[in-house]
C-alpha cells in the first residue's frame, strides 16, 4: 500500500512544475503577403484560460497540458481548433470565412452529471438529476449505484431493503438531510431511503467526512443532502412509468401550478407496487416483499425577489406496506406454521422555510427552518413484533454575514430539536424523549485565489447526551489551477437507536444475551467519533479530453461505538466497545475522464474497518476489503432532439468476512461482481423510453437464508447476506414531459 | 417557546438596520477585459480597510461596492484600482502597472 501511495504521489507531484507558456503568432495571407492579426481570441477548449494576440499578432497563453484543443477565433474568419502536442511555437494562418459572421463555437463536450467540487474546502460530490436517470429505479437508496463514493448493500435476505455506506460505515453514521433538514434518521433509519422517489430529486450533494456544524452534531462518516425539484424551476408536467420483471410497477406524476407570479406549487404523486410472489432460488421464501406504496408531496414556493424573500412549504404523506416471508404465508396464516411478516409504515412530514436576503446588502441573509415529522411503523417479523412511532420537531435559525469584508464570512445560528420515540420490542414498551438546544458559529475565509478555510464550532445541551462542543475544520489549498488539496477534521456523536437501525435482528431466531435494553438508551452509552480526511484532486489533460485523478484518505476513530455482536451463532448482543478504539480507514483512488460525448469513472477503494468485540479486535463482518468500480456513459449527438444514451457500471466487491454460522464452512466469501446497464432512446425533448438491466451477469448468493426449510429452528437466520439474492433484473420505463 | 422564536426573529433584523455611512454604496465604471481582471480588481479593493463587498462585471464594466465611508473613501478605492493597472473615471493606471497586466487584460490595446 505504501509503495502504491508513493507512486501515486510521484504522479501528482511530477506535474507540479512552474507555470509554462505556449507562444505563437496568428497571421493572414492575402495575395501572398503575410500580415499579423491583432485581437485574435485564443482559448483552451473547456477552460477559462484564454488570451488575445497583440499588435504584432503574437500571443502567449498558459500551457495546460498536452493534447489540448486550442480554439482560435476572429471576426470574419473561420474558427480554427488545433490540437497542441507540445510547447513548440505556433504559426497559424486564418482562413477567410464566406459567411462573414462569427460562428458560434459549439463545444460539444457533455458536462459530467456527477462531479466533485474543486473550489470548495469540503469534499462534496454533486450528483445532478441527469445522473439519477442512469439508475432508473426507483428511490433514494438506489440513487448512488453509479457513484463510487457511496456503497449500496443488501440489508438482509427478506425485506428487499438496500442500505448505503460511506467510508465503511452504515447509514446511521451518515447525516441524511432533505433540503438541509434531517430526514432519514431515528425510526426511518432502516426503510427511510425507500421513501423518497428518485424522480422527485433535483440534485444530491454527498459530503465525504465531516459536514458543516450548521447541520448538527450527528454526522460522522459524511453527509448526504438531497434537494427536491423546486416549483419555480420545474416544468409544468412530468409523468413516468416503470415496470420490471419482478412485477414491480412504479408511476410518478408531477404537476406544477402557478398561483401568481410570486407563488407556485408542485404536487408530486408516487405509487408503486409489487404484487407478484418471486422465489427464484426456490427456498420457499419471497426474494422481495409483496408491497405497495403511496407517496404524496405538495411543495409550495413563494418568491419575492425585489424584497429579498423566499419561502417554501412542504407537506408530505406516505403509506407503505410490505409483506415478507414464506411464499405460502398470508395475513390469515398461522404464524406458528408459516414464517411471515408485515411492515406497515405511515409517515407525515411537514416543513416550512423562510429566507431573507437584504436587497441592499447582498452578503447579509437570514433563514428559518421548521419541521415536524411523524413516523409510525407497525410490524411483525415472524413471532417478533416490532412497533415504533417517532415524532420529531426541528427548528433552525441561521444568520449569514461578513467580518470586515467578503473574504471573511460568518454563519451563526441556533437550533432546537426534539424526538419522541415509542417502541414496542421483544414484548417490552420502551419510551424515550431526546431534546437538544444548540448554538453554532462558522467562520470561513477565502483569499479569492487559492486558499479557503472553514472553522465551525457548535455547543449543544442535550437531555441524554449532556452538554458538549462539536468542532469541525475544513481547508482547501490549490497549488495551481489543476492541483488542490483538501482536508477536514472534526467530531460527531449520536445515540444508537439499536432496534430501529438494526431491524435485521428480528429476521433470525438469535437469542439476546446480557442486554437489559429497557434501561436508559437501551443500556448503552452514546457513540462518539473523530473523523479526519485528506483529498487530493489533480486535473489531467490527456488524449484531447479532460480528467481528474483523485486520491482520498479518510480515517474514523471511535471513542465509543455500539457494537451489534453477531459473532456467536444463535445469539446476539450489543454493547459499547470499551476495550479499545474501533476504527475505519478508507482509501480511494478515483479517475474521472470526459471526452466529447462520453464519460468514464474508475475507482479503487480499500477498506480497513475494525471494531473491538469485547477484548478482541475484529474486522467488520460483511464489509468488502476492497471495491473496484467502473462506469462508462456515452450519448449520441442530438438530431432533431432525438438521441441515444448508454450507460454501464461494473462493481466488484472484494473478500468479505462472514460471522461464524452453520451454513458457511469458510470465513471469507470470495470476490464477486455485478454489471448494470441502461439504454435510453430520446424521441424528443418531451418523450423518452429506457430499458435496463441490473446484475445482468446474474450473480446470486446461494442459500441466503440459513435454515429456510425450518424457520422455527433456533438456527434460522436471514441476516448474513453478502450479495444479490434475486439475480438479474430487467426493466423498462418511459418519461413524458410537458415543457414551458 | 413563542417568545423565544419571536426574539430570534427580531435580533437579526435589528442588526440589518445599520446606518447609511457604515454601508455606503456606489457603482462606477472600471476598464478591463476578462475574468482575470475581475479577480485582480476585486481582491485588490477588498484588501482596503473598510471595503466590505465588491463586484465587477467584465460585460458591463460596472464596479459596485459597499463600504464604510468613515474608514475609506471612493477616492482611495479608485486609486487602488489604478495602482493595480485598471483605468477609471478618477485615475489612469501608470504605464508600468498597465504593462505588468496579463495578456488578456490589456484593455487599452485589445478592447473587447
Amino acid at each position: 500500500m505504501f509503495r502504491f501511495i508513493f507512486l501515486l504521489s510521484l504522479l501528482f507531484f511530477s506535474e507540479l512544475k512552474s507555470q509554462e507558456f505556449l507562444t505563437g503568432e496568428i497571421l493572414v495571407s492575402e495575395k501572398n503577403i503575410e500580415k499579423a492579426v491583432e485581437g485574435v481570441n485564443l482559448y483552451w477548449l473547456n477552460s477559462d484560460t484564454g488570451t488575445i494576440t497583440n499588435g504584432k499578432g503574437k500571443f502567449k497563453i498558459k500551457f495546460i497540458g498536452q493534447q489540448n484543443k486550442l480554439i482560435i477565433s476572429y471576426l470574419g474568419y473561420e474558427n480554427d481548433t488545433i490540437t497542441v502536442k507540445d510547447k513548440s511555437y505556433i504559426k497559424h494562418y486564418l482562413t477567410n470565412s464566406d459567411s462573414e459572421s462569427l460562428d458560434e463555437v459549439t463545444v460539444t463536450r457533455k458536462r459530467r452529471s456527477s462531479k466533485r467540487t474543486y473550489l470548495m474546502p469540503q469534499n462534496i460530490i454533486m450528483i445532478s438529476d441527469e445522473e439519477l436517470l442512469k439508475a432508473a429505479c426507483c428511490n433514494l437508496s438506489e440513487s448512488f449505484e453509479t457513484n463510487p463514493s457511496v456503497d449500496v448493500n443488501h440489508n438482509d435476505a427478506i425485506t428487499g431493503t438496500k442500505q448505503i455506506e460511506m467510508l465503511g460505515l452504515k447509514s446511521p453514521y451518515i447525516l441524511i438531510t432533505e433540503e438541509n433538514i434531517p430526514m432519514v434518521r431515528g425510526a426511518s433509519q432502516t426503510f427511510g431511503l425507500g421513501f423518497t422517489p428518485g424522480t422527485w430529486i433535483e440534485s444530491i450533494q454527498v459530503t465525504k467526512g465531516m459536514g458543516s456544524v450548521t447541520n448538527g452534531y450527528e454526522s460522522i462518516a459524511g453527509q448526504i443532502n438531497y434537494e427536491i425539484k423546486k416549483p419555480y424551476s420545474d416544468i409544468p408536467f412530468f409523468f413516468n412509468l416503470f415496470n420490471s420483471i419482478d412485477g414491480r410497477i412504479e408511476a410518478n406524476a408531477h404537476v406544477k401550478s402557478k398561483w401568481s407570479e410570486k407563488m407556485q406549487n408542485t404536487t408530486f404523486i408516487h405509487y408503486n407496487d409489487r404484487k407478484r410472489a418471486n422465489d427464484k432460488n426456490g427456498d420457499l421464501f419471497l426474494d422481495k416483499p409483496i408491497q405497495d406504496q403511496i407517496n404524496l408531496l405538495s411543495k409550495w414556493q413563494f418568491t419575492d425577489a425585489s424584497n429579498g424573500f423566499v419561502s417554501f412549504l412542504n407537506i408530505r404523506y406516505l403509506d407503505d406496506n410490505k409483506k415478507i416471508g414464506s411464499v405460502d404465508f398470508n395475513e390469515k396464516s398461522d404464524l406458528s406454521r408459516f414464517w411471515g411478516g408485515e411492515i406497515f409504515t405511515n409517515r407525515f412530514d411537514s416543513s416550512f422555510k423562510l429566507g431573507y436576503v437584504n436587497p441592499n446588502i447582498p452578503y447579509q441573509s437570514i433563514g428559518f427552518q421548521f419541521a415536524y415529522n411523524y413516523h409510525d411503523q407497525e410490524s411483525y417479523y415472524g413471532l417478533n413484533d416490532y412497533n415504533i412511532s417517532h415524532k420529531s420537531f426541528f427548528v433552525n435559525m441561521i444568520y449569514n454575514s461578513i467580518i470586515s469584508n467578503t473574504k471573511n464570512k460568518i454563519k451563526a445560528g441556533l437550533n432546537f430539536s426534539s424526538d419522541d420515540y415509542q417502541e414496542y420490542v421483544f414484548k417490552s414498551d420502551l419510551n424515550r424523549i431526546d431534546s437538544s438546544f444548540g448554538g453554532f458559529f462558522e467562520y470561513s475565509y477565502d483569499n479569492f485565489n487559492n486558499f479557503n478555510l472553514i472553522f465551525g464550532l457548535r455547543y449543544d445541551i442535550h437531555n441524554n447526551l449532556g452538554s458538549f462542543f462539536t468542532p469541525r475544520i475544513h481547508f482547501r489549498y490549490s497549488l495551481n489551477d489543476n492541483f488542490s488539496i483538501k482536508g477536514s477534521l472534526g467530531t460527531g456523536r449520536k445515540i444508537a437507536n439499536v432496534f430501529a437501525e438494526n431491524q435485521v435482528l428480528f429476521l433470525s431466531n438469535r437469542k439476546n444475551i446480557n442486554n437489559t435494553f429497557s434501561e436508559k438508551l437501551y443500556g448503552v452509552s452514546p457513540e462518539k467519533a473523530t473523523n479526519f480526511g485528506l483529498s487530493i484532486d489533480h486535473k489531467v489533460f490527456l488524449f484531447g479530453g479532460q480528467g481528474s485523478l483523485i486520491f482520498d484518505f479518510y480515517k474514523t476513530i471511535f471513542d465509543n461505538k455500539v457494537i451489534l455482536d453477531y459473532e456467536t451463532f444463535g445469539e446476539f448482543n450489543f454493547y459499547n466497545s470499551t476495550f479499545g478504539k474501533s476504527k475505519s480507514d478508507n482509501y480511494q483512488v478515483e479517475f474521472l475522464f470526459s471526452k466529447n460525448n462520453w464519460n468514464l469513472t474508475a475507482a479503487y477503494k480499500k477498506y480497513d474497518v475494525k471494531s473491538y468485540y469485547k477484548s478482541e479486535l475484529k474486522e467488520k463482518p460483511i464489509q468488502p476489503r476492497n471495491i473496484i468500480f467502473f462506469n462508462y456513459g456515452i450519448e449520441s449527438n442530438k438530431v432533431n432532439d432525438k438521441n441515444w444514451k448508454f450507460d454501464i457500471t461494473y462493481n466488484r466487491l472484494g473478500k468479505q468476512r462472514l460471522m461464524l454460522n452453520p451454513r458457511d464452512s469458510f470465513e471469507f466469501v470470495n470476490p464477486h461482481y455485478s454489471v448494470n446497464t441502461q439504454i435510453t432512446r430520446v424521441f424528443s425533448n418531451k418523450f423518452e423510453v429506457y430499458l435496463g438491466g441490473e446484475n445482468i451477469n446474474n450473480y446470486k448468493q446461494d442459500n441466503p437464508i440459513i435454515m429456510s426449510n425450518n424457520p422455527f429452528d433456533s438456527n434460522f437466520d436471514a441476516s448474513i447476506v453478502h450479495g444479490p439474492i434475486f439475480g438479474s433484473l430487467y426493466y423498462i420505463g418511459l418519461r413524458y414531459k410537458i415543457l414551458n | 417557546m413563542k417568545k423565544v422564536i419571536l426574539l430570534l426573529l427580531v435580533i437579526p433584523l435589528i442588526s440589518f438596520s445599520q446606518t447609511k455611512e457604515k454601508n455606503a454604496k456606489d457603482t462606477f465604471e472600471v476598464s478591463g477585459n476578462c475574468g482575470m481582471c475581475k479577480k485582480r480588481i476585486e481582491s485588490a479593493t477588498l484588501s482596503l480597510q473598510g471595503v466590505k463587498y465588491v463586484s465587477w462585471s467584465p460585460q458591463s464594466k460596472n464596479f459596485s461596492i459597499i463600504y464604510n465611508s468613515t474608514k475609506v473613501s471612493i477616492d482611495d478605492v479608485k486609486k487602488k484600482i489604478a495602482d493595480v493597472g485598471h483605468d477609471n473615471s478618477l485615475y489612469k493606471a501608470s504605464d508600468e502597472a498597465y504593462n505588468n497586466l496579463h495578456f488578456c487584460c490589456k484593455y487599452r490595446d485589445n478592447p473587447e
